[in-house]
């Protein structure tokens, strides 16, 4: 089966992002080999979901992108893997969510990736995952002057050998 | 979210993409990408359904742990169970986001 890239895409967006081709100043090819087998790797995964820890950590800035729309929030939360659905709050303003409150593990399967650790398909999960909400500016400035080495930094301090990205 | 791979994949972590846009993460030359039809939201599958998210999950781990070079895609091969016309409406916010809203106002084109 080939994935129809915009089913679920109303038919006036498709151009935004249909043949763009690569990002500006990203047009080469990389790649990090992935060294271990899997049974010993440690695994992170990253949410564009907008998950954030309604107790301990500040939603993402939705009040801000109301009153700018063409700007999005460029922050970043760790996720504790141990996590529970009703610790956790979603903002963002583009999907509905409804699923997303009652199941984060569709964005974000910290639970599952724990069992997979405890089945021996990998060698371990991380203990704090990575979100951020999906709607950024254009430019993806705050993305990459900031956001990225946070996340990257937060990756390697974790020793994770590879990571899983959902966008949301 | 394609670049944000591309950033962390250059800084020595390998990285995959599930997403249910994959032309749009080749296109933004995404190292592996794992495709999935699903509505937005819900990248590993239905609320609940943990037979279906278990089975993206493995799908994502083997494409990160095997493929052998850049620009590698793997589509899954699971049909959303839900008819089309009310997942499209489901997944979408109560009310438009705020550029939507824009777009609908001034009646431009998104892009």
């Amino acid at each position: 089966m080939k994935v129809d890239s915009y089913r679920f895409l109303p038919r006036s967006f498709r151009s935004y992002y249909e043949g763009r081709g690569p990002f500006a100043g990203e047009d080469k090819l990389v790649w990090a080999p992935f060294e271990k087998r899997l049974q010993e790797s440690r695994i992170a995964l990253l949410t564009s979901a907008g998950l954030y820890l309604k107790r301990s950590q500040p939603s993402f800035d939705v009040e801000r992108e109301r009153a700018n729309p063409e700007w999005g929030d460029p922050s970043w939360r760790a996720i504790p893997a141990a996590s529970k659905a009703s610790d956790l709050g979603v903002a963002h303003l583009h999907i509905n969510d409804v699923d997303l409150i009652a199941d984060p593990e569709i964005s974000l399967p910290a639970h599952l990736l724990e069992r997979l650790a405890a089945d021996r398909v990998i060698g371990s999960a991380a203990t704090e995952h990575v979100s951020v909400m999906g709607y950024q500016e254009r430019s993806l400035e705050g993305w990459r002057d900031t956001t990225a080495a946070e996340v990257i930094a937060h990756l390697r301090s974790q020793g994770v050998d590879g990571l899983i990205l959902a966008p949301a | 979210m394609p670049v944000l791979a591309r950033w962390i994949e250059r800084a020595g972590i390998p990285t995959v993409v599930v997403t249910m846009m994959p032309a749009l993460a080749e296109e933004r030359l995404a190292p592996r990408v794992v495709g999935v039809e699903f509505p937005y939201g819900h990248s590993f599958g239905m609320p609940g359904d943990e037979s279906m998210q278990r089975h993206v999950l493995e799908l994502a781990l083997r494409v990160l742990a095997g493929a052998g070079a850049p620009r590698t895609r793997v589509d899954l091969d699971v049909e959303w169970p839900v008819p089309l016309r009310e997942a499209y409406r489901a997944w979408q916010p109560k009310e438009a986001s705020p550029i939507v809203k824009v777009l609908l106002e001034t009646g431009r084109r998104p892009g």
